[in-house]
Order: C-alpha cells, then structure tokens, then sequence
C-alpha cells in the first residue's frame, strides 16, 4: 500500500516539477558523487559546474541567453543513469541540449534512446568506440580521442620510449583492465597492435571495484611484462600503483590510460607511483586563462561549486572544465546558425558536428596550449585530437611527451567495419555522402 | 461497512474456491486492471512510463519468481540475478543465431534456459537449507557472472561486452517507445501473477507450503521432496528469467554481465522480505518500495531544497531515509508490507465495530 501512496504522491510531485525553465539553455549533468566512483566523479561535476557559473557570470551566458542546469545522481548505475536522462530530457524551453553522462556503461545504456529522443551525446574520451562513424551514429560524439585511437598513440609512446616503433619487437606488454565493457573496449585494437608491432601481448582483468589485486599482479609478475598498461577506474587505479610497486615493476614502465591520469590515482599510492606515465587528452598544469576565470567570477565570488584548491590542479577536475567546455562551444556554435534563443538538443547535434577548434578559437576561449587543435566533421566525429603523456613527479603530473597523433590508419577501418555491423543489425541507412 | 461480505453466501465448492471468493475483491481487482491498463496510459508521461513504471513492473516479476522459491517453498536463494541474467543472454542468443524467431518466443526460451539452469543450481537444496543453502545459490551469482563476463560467444565476441538488444515488433508493431513497452511489460507481469497465484493454491503450491513449514512432516505425508523442491527452482527461475529478459530488452536496451550484479540480488532478496514472503502483493508492494521510494526521497530532495545543496548532499539523505524506512518496517511488521494490507483489510472489513 505505501509504495502505491507513494506513487501518487510523487505523481503529484513530478507535475510541479516539470515547470520548465523559460529562456535559458538547459544543460542537464548527471553525475555520480557517490558510490564506488564517486571520488572519480565529484571533481569533474564540480569542474562542469563551475565552468557554466563562470560562463554566466564573464559572458551572460551564451549569445545572450542564459545557461540553466540540473544536476542528476546517477551513482554510476545505468539504471538511475537511464532514470535521470528521462528526468532531464524534456526539462527547459527547448528541451535538454546536450548530455555527457562520463561513463561507458552509462553511454551504453542511452545510445538507442538519444537518436529516438533527439538529444546529443557527448563522450570525450570514453564511450562506444565505433560511434566516431557519424554517418550511423548522429547523436552520439566520442569528441577529441576514442579509446582506439588513445590506445595508438599510447603503443606510440611506448615506442618513443624504448627509441623507435621497430624497438617493439618482441617486448612483453601487460594489459591490466576493469573488467567491464569500459576495461574490454580497447581489447581489439590492443591485439590488432600487437600483430603489426610483434610485441607480445597479455590480458589481466581486475574484477569490479579492484580493491583487491594481489592476485592479479601475482601474475603480472610472473609474466616479467617490459611494459604494463594500466586500464583501471576509480579505486582500482591507486591499488593497482601500490601492488605494482609490491610486484618490483618500476613505475615508469606503467602506462595509464586517461582515466587512470589524476591526481586521485597517484597521491594516494605515494612513493610507488613516482615516475607514472599516463595518457591525457588535456596538457598538466594550471597556467591557463580559463581557470583564472573560474578562479576569478566563481570561486572570488563565493560561488565554487568544490575546494577553490581542484580549480585548475586536479585532473578530473579539468576534464569536468573541458566537458564544460565542449558543451558551451557546441551550444554557441548552433547559435550562430538558428539565433540567440534556448537551443534545443537537435540545434545543438548540428552545433557539435561543425566543431572547429583552431588555434585562434582555443586562444579566444583560454584554453590555447590546454588541449590541442581539432575539427568535427559529419562522418568524423571524434576528430582526431592527438594525445599527451604526463609523468607523476611525485607532486604533480608534468608532461612526458609532446602531442602524439593517433594512428587512424590501424583505427578508422576497425571503426568503419564495427559501425557497418551496427548499421546492418538496426537497419540504419549511413548518411553523409 | 465499507467491506462487508455479509450476504455473499458460497453455495458450491467451485465458488468457494474462487481465486478472489469476495464480491468486493473481484471488483477492487477489476478497478486496478482497468486503472493500470487505461488510465495510467492516458496520464502518464513519457518519464513515469519509461523509466519508473515499465523498470518497476520488471523487478516485481522477479520478486514474484524469487517469492515463489523464498515465501512459498522456503527456500532461500542468492542468485536471482543469475538467473535473471540466464533469462536475458538466452534470449539474446536465440534470437541472434535464429533472427526471425519473434521475441516473445525467445523471452520464452530465455525464461525456460533460466529454469534449466536454476534446476541445476537447486540440487544441492535437496541436501542442505537454510543460510547454507544461501550460500550455495551464492555461487550460481558468482558462477553465471564470470561465465558471460569471459566466454565472448554468449555475447557474440561484442568488443566491449555489452550488446544492444534487438529491436522488438509485434503483430507488425514496433515496441520502441514507452508506451508500448509499457503494456508489454504489463501483460507478461500481469499473466505471470494470475499464473503464480493460482499455482500457490494447488496442488503444487500447498506442497510447497508443506515443505516450507516442515519439510520432514511433508515428506511424511507422501510430499516427494525432490519432485516439490526442484518444481520450486524452476518456476522460480523461469519468472525471474523472464523478468531478465525484460529487464535487458525493455528496460535498459542493453544486455551487459555487470547489470545482473550481486547488489540486483540482494535488491530482490529485499523487495521480498519487505513486501512479504508468500504474497504476490508482497512482491509488487516491495517493488514499489525498493524503487518508487528512492526515486520519490531524491526528487522531493531536489524539489525542497530547490538545488540549494549539492545532490551529494541529497544522495546520501536518500540512503539514510531509506535505511531508516526499511528498519522501520521491519519493526512494525516484519512479516512485510502484504501482512500490513491484510490487517488493514481485516479492519475495514469490521469497522466500525470493535470485532
């Protein structure tokens, strides 16, 4: 009988709820600042957050109109994930612009209902890899690097290291991984890698959550790996640093991936993640225009959505300011083609897709130097941004590398032939030609 | 005086046995039938449809199956999720190896796999009970995860491991948006319900009681264990494989090992204890709670404080009313919230005299 008074009641609820909010650019974040991940997610929902505020308050919003947000927590579920996308994709004049749900799981579980929904997804760095193929996934946008193609330039960097892409040659390279649809994604072009390289290739999967490997890195050991790439989430990346430490592999023969990269990772592993590399989309530091804004309209005017300290310093934190990032440009971008009015998620798909990030852009929004330069294009739409390395020098991460380009010679035909099979089983009709 | 059944004389065996004997429960049942199939169609929005009602009815027909197995034959199981997960990888299966197979014969199949294999995991209940069964069903958990999570033909070698679910048509109508997906999942729940609680009052089911209150005494008066026991894992494991697929199809769009996780069991194991053990109301009561409840504390959160405190803030309120809801409950009345319907029902049924 309760649950059934409580529906009523939240029946009652939800239709005063879903008053919208007139003239503004609706901006829905879902973001989990609980659960396992949660220490993962909070600063990069903080960085989101706190760049819309700076926004706001430096520019009044976009073309004039304001920017309005809801945040959802999702615990890094895909079913409370799914709940919050219906929460939030009605809300606004205009309906949501645009959603970024940081979690590949999570993207999973909405690909089919944004393309029915009309609403754009953003997924920067993670996310269904073959959806780079715009012609048979419109809504859906794995911006700047996909996991495949990261994971190239990661074998480049591996290369550099040991002095030419020939030097890999019979190396052993570990490849330590969530054991989720996020740890498995870059399995194929791993092994595809290997194949054109020659270096020896061995999986180790870590179940979830990862708070206990000795297990796993018993068996690294034993492998004497030449290199160990470390794809882990959450918890399990600062374990992983430790164990591997506890299993005599040096530190600077791990390599991160992009969500192995903060500082969450590193200080809490201490001594043993000196010397760490890891993959980034962003370059280290924190000497850029944008957080001197966040620093100045947000957090001066006691307005700081975290610590004033993560501003511009923690990694997580930064990738939260660049998905504010990708969202602001995407929305400003459909302004310019339909007028300054709330944007609704249509406008903006077309927004995201003529991306043009060039230099004088990056200048003009604070962020030169920050990320590299990159274009969107229909069929293209994650853009080939080359890839950074940092190094943990045990106190900050400062880089390894200079940009790396992305090998899309091994990348964009696995893409292509992965969407072909999508596009064949939902009987989709590629567009773009 | 609002429900008296004075008057309501049973003058054969066939009316006495009726599934609902109460002239008022015949029409309170008919009222929420035509309430669930007309009217919350014309109201509900696309949100209350999609992402509360059709997950909410899915997770009932899995309390209901582990109901089936827990409260009527009292045997305690862990790994509902398994089977649910059994229920949603047969059926994506079937269908990608047999594509013009209809999906409602694949649900079919994937619920029947589900009963394969909870047979199997039932076995040892023939020898031990209680907690050690638990722990026994527990590996099933852990078993049927790791099998889908490494063996890449059950996901038909996906790279990631998470596959979309094929689109669903019905008599040439596509089921793709919340509504219709709505009244699938409404009948299936609906048939499936009728169907547990006639079985409760058979044969079969009064032989699970039986064996739940006493299974030496049962077995005294001629009850074949293995027959009743085993009977209990499938039907039970059929429903909640079902309810699998559902969950896969319907409510996610996605199949994936790690959303049949042992928290999803435990998430059942609940609706079961707090809805009631051996009621099919119990089932959708705990279901209710389980899933509007959460849902409804995060919301009124959000509206109250009106984004004033950060959704961290309001998370960890939820969790902490909801714990103190459940410990509530189960102070008030630990046989579950049916028991509190049924005393509820009891007192109308006399009011306004004392007795």
């Amino acid at each position: 009988m309760f649950g059934f008074l409580s529906s009523i009641t939240s029946f009652v609820v939800f239709f005063v709820v879903s008053i919208a909010i007139a003239g503004e650019h609706f901006v829905p974040i879902t973001s989990y600042r609980t659960g396992p991940y949660g220490v993962s997610g909070a600063p990069a929902a903080d960085g989101y957050v706190d760049y819309l505020k700076m926004i706001n308050a430096r520019d009044g919003g976009v073309g004039g109109v304001k920017l309005a947000w809801e945040e959802c927590e999702t615990a890094y579920k895909p079913d409370r994930f799914v709940e919050c996308y219906e929460r939030l994709k009605n809300k606004g004049e205009a309906g949501a612009t645009v959603f970024q749900p940081l979690g590949t799981g999570l993207t999973y579980s909405v690909i089919d209902r944004v393309a029915a929904d009309k609403v754009p997804l953003i997924t920067m760095g993670y996310g269904r890899t073959d959806a780079s193929d715009g012609s048979v996934f419109p809504w859906v946008f794995p911006l700047m690097a996909n996991y495949w193609s990261i994971s190239t330039a990661k074998i480049k960097f591996i290369g550099e290291q040991e002095g030419g892409m020939d030097k890999l040659k019979g190396l052993k390279i570990a490849n330590v991984y969530h054991d989720s649809a996020y740890g498995k994604e870059t399995l194929p072009v791993l092994l595809k890698q290997s194949e054109k390289y020659g270096f020896e290739l061995k999986g180790f999967p870590v179940a979830h959550p990862g708070l206990d490997q000795k297990a796993t890195w018993l068996n690294v050991r034993r492998y004497k790996p030449d290199y160990v790439i470390l794809r882990g989430w959450g918890v399990m990346n600062q374990t992983a640093i430790k164990e591997a430490a506890r299993a005599r592999i040096p530190a600077n023969k791990l390599v991160g991936v992009i969500w192995s990269c903060s500082e969450l990772d590193t200080v809490p592993a201490g001594k043993a993640a000196k010397g760490y590399n890891c993959s980034s989309l962003i370059n280290p530091g924190s000497n850029y225009k944008v957080f001197d804004d966040i620093l100045k309209y947000v957090h001066d005017a006691g307005e700081g959505t975290g610590d004033r300290e993560e501003v511009g310093h923690q990694q997580n934190y930064k990738m939260g300011v660049l998905m504010g990032i990708m969202t602001v440009a995407s929305i400003e971008k459909a302004t310019e083609k339909y007028g300054n009015k709330p944007m609704s998620g249509e406008q903006v798909r077309w927004g995201i897709e003529n991306l043009d990030f060039t230099e004088a852009k990056l200048k003009e929004m604070g962020i030169e130097g920050l990320i590299p330069a990159f274009k969107v294009s229909c069929s293209n739409h994650e853009g080939n941004a080359p890839v950074k390395f940092q190094r943990w020098n045990g106190e900050a991460f400062e880089p390894a590398s200079d940009w790396i380009s992305t090998d899309q010679s091994i990348v964009r035909p696995m893409i292509e032939a992965s969407a072909a099979g999508y596009a064949k089983e939902k009987g989709i009709t590629p567009r773009c030609n | 005086m609002f429900y008296r059944e004075a008057g309501q004389f049973k003058t054969s065996y066939k009316k006495d046995q009726a599934i609902l004997p109460i002239f008022q429960d015949k029409i309170a049942m008919v009222a929420m039938l035509l309430f669930c199939f007309i009217v919350i169609p014309l109201f509900a929005n696309d949100y209350w449809l999609a992402s509360i009602l059709v997950p909410f009815l899915a997770l009932s027909l899995a309390a209901l199956g582990l109901n089936v197995l827990t409260g009527y034959a009292g045997q305690i199981s862990l790994g509902t999720a398994a089977f649910m997960a059994v229920g949603a990888f047969a059926s994506f299966n079937l269908q990608v190896r047999v594509p013009e197979i209809p999906f409602l014969v694949a649900f079919l199949w994937g619920g029947l796999c589900a009963a394969g294999v909870g047979i199997l995991f039932g076995l040892p209940s023939l020898r031990i009970k209680g907690f050690y069964l638990a722990v026994a069903t527990l590996a099933a958990q852990f078993f049927i995860e790791w099998l889908f999570t490494h063996f890449d033909w059950f996901t038909n070698y996906s790279t990631s491991g998470v596959i979309t679910a094929p689109p669903m048509t019905l008599l040439g109508l596509a089921i793709d948006n919340p509504l219709s997906k709505y009244f699938l999942v409404l009948s299936i729940v609906v048939i499936c319900a009728f169907f547990v609680r006639n079985l409760a009052r058979s044969e079969i089911g009064r032989a699970w009681m039986a064996v739940r209150d006493m299974d030496i005494a049962a077995e005294a008066i001629g009850i074949n264990l293995m027959k009743t026991k085993l009977l209990a894992f499938g039907v039970s494991s059929f429903l909640c494989g079902l309810a699998g697929a559902l969950w896969a199809y319907v409510v996610l769009g996605t199949v994936e090992p790690q959303a049949f996780d042992i928290a999803r069991s435990f998430e059942i194991l609940f609706m079961v204890v707090i809805g009631g053990l051996g009621s099919v109301s119990g089932a959708f009561l705990g279901a209710g709670f389980m899933i509007l409840l959460p849902i409804l504390l995060n919301n009124l959160g959000s509206l109250i404080t009106g984004g004033t405190i950060s959704t961290e803030t309001i998370a960890h309120i939820e969790y902490m009313v909801f714990g103190a809801f459940i410990i509530f409950f189960l102070i008030v009345e630990p046989n579950g919230l049916a028991r509190l319907w049924q005393l509820g029902k009891e007192k109308l049924r006399l009011w306004p005299f004392p007795y």
